[in-house]
């Protein structure tokens, strides 16, 4: 990590912008994967064994 | 993996934002890329679900931002000696080199994956060989070593189409590799435009570009050589089965565009002298190397009409010309 700015408020803003973006990149993922599974499985979901 | 080499501390530099991470992935460069993907994506004729079609583009959009990470950790120390690329993230000290590095590493493995799981594994495939060859092969190597750096490393800014052509059918046959072969064949001539006028920039930082290392009479007489060889083949798509009537229009005018503005570069004293600019503009330049300028220029808008043409004519499924249509492979 580089040095924290001297200005503590503008470093809490760019970490706070930074963090905002790697949640919205995290929920993102997880919403790709879960789309791309449906359409790649489709109605297979239901076809197993119980 | 190599170490980048040094670059200047910069302790007073702004804290990273969330907008230095996305420069990273070189978001320009990166809608070429998703363009020409999308372009081999829908040009294949492959049904393709829509989301899965939106998954592959992505993924590419992925790899190459990745790709662009890479680079920009890589070659920070020549990058903090170029005006145009100074005040990227790494060299203005706002990220962390070895940040640059593991956001290149994990996205690339992330494009990847998805794209074997989502996709299939051939597109892939090509996706990994394109980072790999573009961060290692290009960036790590081909860059501060020949003067044929642009012209091998032109492999992998031409191979999205592939990619996105066997993302959609599983396959690659002739036609996908004509358009990568159309990009590759597009590289040389449009970036050695560039460096005729860019070239003292090179020079100080040290990068073999071809005016520095052959001269920019050598460069002209080369950019005019690419040139008469990629002109030609832009038209063989109209030929096997890719291209329609709109896109041979296209090729043949711009083609014709192209040459002879190659060939007035060819005929000027671009690159003579050091160009003394004092922006990081790549379309102010002095008088003697306008016609580089007027190509480099001329050479993206020919090739983005070439592959919207080919999209368009893919989306509304206009009729293609099937004079050796054959030899194209089967869509």
């Amino acid at each position: 990590m580089s040095e924290p700015h001297p200005d503590p408020e503008i470093e809490r803003r760019a970490r706070r912008g930074r963090n905002v973006a790697l949640a919205l990149g995290l929920v993102l993922f997880v919403i790709l994967i879960f789309v791309v599974t449906i359409v790649r499985l489709g109605a297979n979901v239901l076809d197993r064994p119980i | 993996m190599a170490m980048s080499p040094a670059i200047p501390d910069a302790h007073a530099a702004a804290p990273a934002r969330w907008q230095d991470y996305l420069q990273l992935l070189k978001p320009r460069v990166m809608s070429l890329v998703v363009f020409t993907a999308l372009t081999g994506l829908v040009a294949s004729g492959g049904a393709l679900n829509p989301i899965l079609g939106a998954v592959a583009v992505l993924c590419i959009a992925v790899g190459a931002g990745a790709s662009g990470a890479l680079n920009m950790w890589y070659d920070a120390d020549i990058d903090a000696r170029m005006r145009r690329t100074r005040g990227r993230p790494v060299p203005s000290g706002r990220v962390q080199g070895s940040d640059a590095a593991a956001l290149g590493v994990v996205l690339s493995l992330f494009s990847v994956a998805l794209m074997g799981m989502a996709l299939n594994w051939l597109a892939a495939g090509l996706l990994a060989f394109t980072i790999v060859f573009y961060a290692v092969v290009y960036t790590m190597w081909l860059k501060r070593s020949t003067a044929q750096n642009i012209v091998i490393g032109g492999l992998a800014g031409a191979l999205p189409p592939v990619i996105g052509w066997a993302a959609a059918t599983g396959h690659v046959p002739l036609n996908a590799w004509l358009l990568c072969a159309i990009i590759f064949m597009w590289t040389p001539p449009h970036f050695w435009a560039l460096s005729l006028y860019t070239s003292e920039d090179y020079r100080k930082a040290g990068v073999p570009m071809m005016p520095v290392v052959a001269g920019p009479a050598s460069t002209r007489r080369q950019i005019l050589i690419y040139s008469l060889l990629f002109a030609p083949l832009c038209l063989v798509p109209a030929v096997t089965g890719l291209g329609g009537a709109a896109y041979l229009a296209v090729a043949a005018i711009g083609g014709a565009v192209f040459v002879l503005l190659a060939w007035r570069v060819y005929k000027s004293r671009a690159g003579d002298t050091p160009e003394m600019r004092n922006d990081d503009g790549l379309y102010d330049v002095k008088a003697n190397a306008k016609d580089a300028r007027n190509l480099f220029a001329f050479s993206i808008l020919y090739l983005t009409l070439l592959f919207a043409t080919l999209l368009g004519e893919g989306l509304a499924h206009a009729p293609r010309l099937h004079l050796l249509a054959s030899i194209g492979g089967p869509a």
